[in-house]
């Protein structure tokens, strides 16, 4: 079995209105080093597989389907 | 003119939609679940409004990805008319009918009001019965309404008149790009829009401004 971790992020130049009330709370919990910050998603997923190379393509496939909109997120693929 | 309205799980302005296609063409459309692979010939396939799959990973990410919608694309290559309101509007993006992407509202708040609606875009199937710059009033009601396209996309859509409803000015509900509310593919016969016409279409709404929209859709004799 090969574990995964995928990370999507959203594009730079993409607004993240969640990213910044987060930012505005960290602020007012005292944090006030807090720069930006943006709101992304990770996903952990199991694959049965052995292949490293079949299981990463598989998951970009996914990515790229479904796990990800490409309009205004990247990915990123991490083999565990 | 027949019409058929998709049903999905989490739908919740189905029978709203039913019930204005039912007043304005004198028959009620044929609905068709999220299973089916065919749909029967009709007119206007619409997606109605809610939350698909609980909006779950992104709204319409799901929706977009269940059989039927194999068959709404096939449908929309023939020259089917296609109409996406609200969730169906979100939908429609994610099946990558229309281009750009819905993001959650800039305020992060939900909406639920009435706004005003400028045609920007009067010469298409759904919108020939309003005029060019005919400022309408529409509700809206939705937490994702943030529309968002890359530059490249935008300025296409613009130029090719593609935008067919914009936010009228100082009502923009959701902080969408160039106050765009409701745009059209290429070829003219998907629209998608996130207010809902069909909440508009009665004495007993306050207003009919959203019945054009319908008539023109259906070709309903004025």
């Amino acid at each position: 079995m090969i574990k995964a971790r995928v990370t999507v992020t959203l594009k730079n130049g993409v607004l993240d209105p969640q990213g910044k009330a987060i930012e505005g709370a960290l602020g007012s919990l005292g944090f006030e080093d807090v720069g930006q910050v943006r709101q992304g998603k990770v996903f952990d997923l199991e694959l049965d597989s052995a292949d490293p190379g079949t299981a990463k393509q598989q998951i970009t496939a996914m990515c790229e389907k479904l796990l990800a909109n490409t309009v205004i997120e990247d990915y990123a693929v991490e083999l565990l | 003119m027949k019409s058929a309205v998709l049903l999905l799980p989490g739908l919740n302005r189905d029978r709203d939609m039913i019930a204005a296609l039912t007043k304005i063409s004198g028959e009620p459309p044929v609905t068709v679940w999220q299973t089916e692979t065919e749909i029967p010939d009709v007119d206007l396939i619409v997606i109605p409004g809610g939350f698909s799959y609980g909006d779950y990973l992104r709204c319409g990410a799901i929706a977009a990805r269940m059989p039927v919608m194999e068959a709404v694309r096939r449908k929309a290559q023939a020259g089917t008319r296609i109409l996406g309101v609200c969730n169906g509007f979100q939908i429609l993006v994610e099946a990558g009918l229309l281009p750009g992407a819905l993001m959650r509202n800039a305020s992060l708040k939900f909406v639920c009001r009435e706004v005003r609606l400028e045609v920007v875009n009067a010469n298409t199937v759904f919108t020939g019965r309003y005029r060019q710059g005919d400022i309408i009033r529409c509700p809206v009601a939705h937490h994702d309404g943030n529309y968002f396209a890359a530059r490249d996309d935008l300025a296409k859509l613009e130029d090719n008149g593609q935008v067919v409803f914009r936010y009228a000015e100082g009502t923009n509900p959701n902080g969408s790009i160039n106050d765009i509310a409701g745009i059209i593919n290429e070829a003219g016969n998907v629209l998608g829009m996130m207010p809902h016409p069909e909440n508009l279409i009665e004495a007993a709404h306050g207003g009919t401004d959203g019945e054009a929209l319908f008539a023109a859709a259906l070709e309903i004799a004025a």
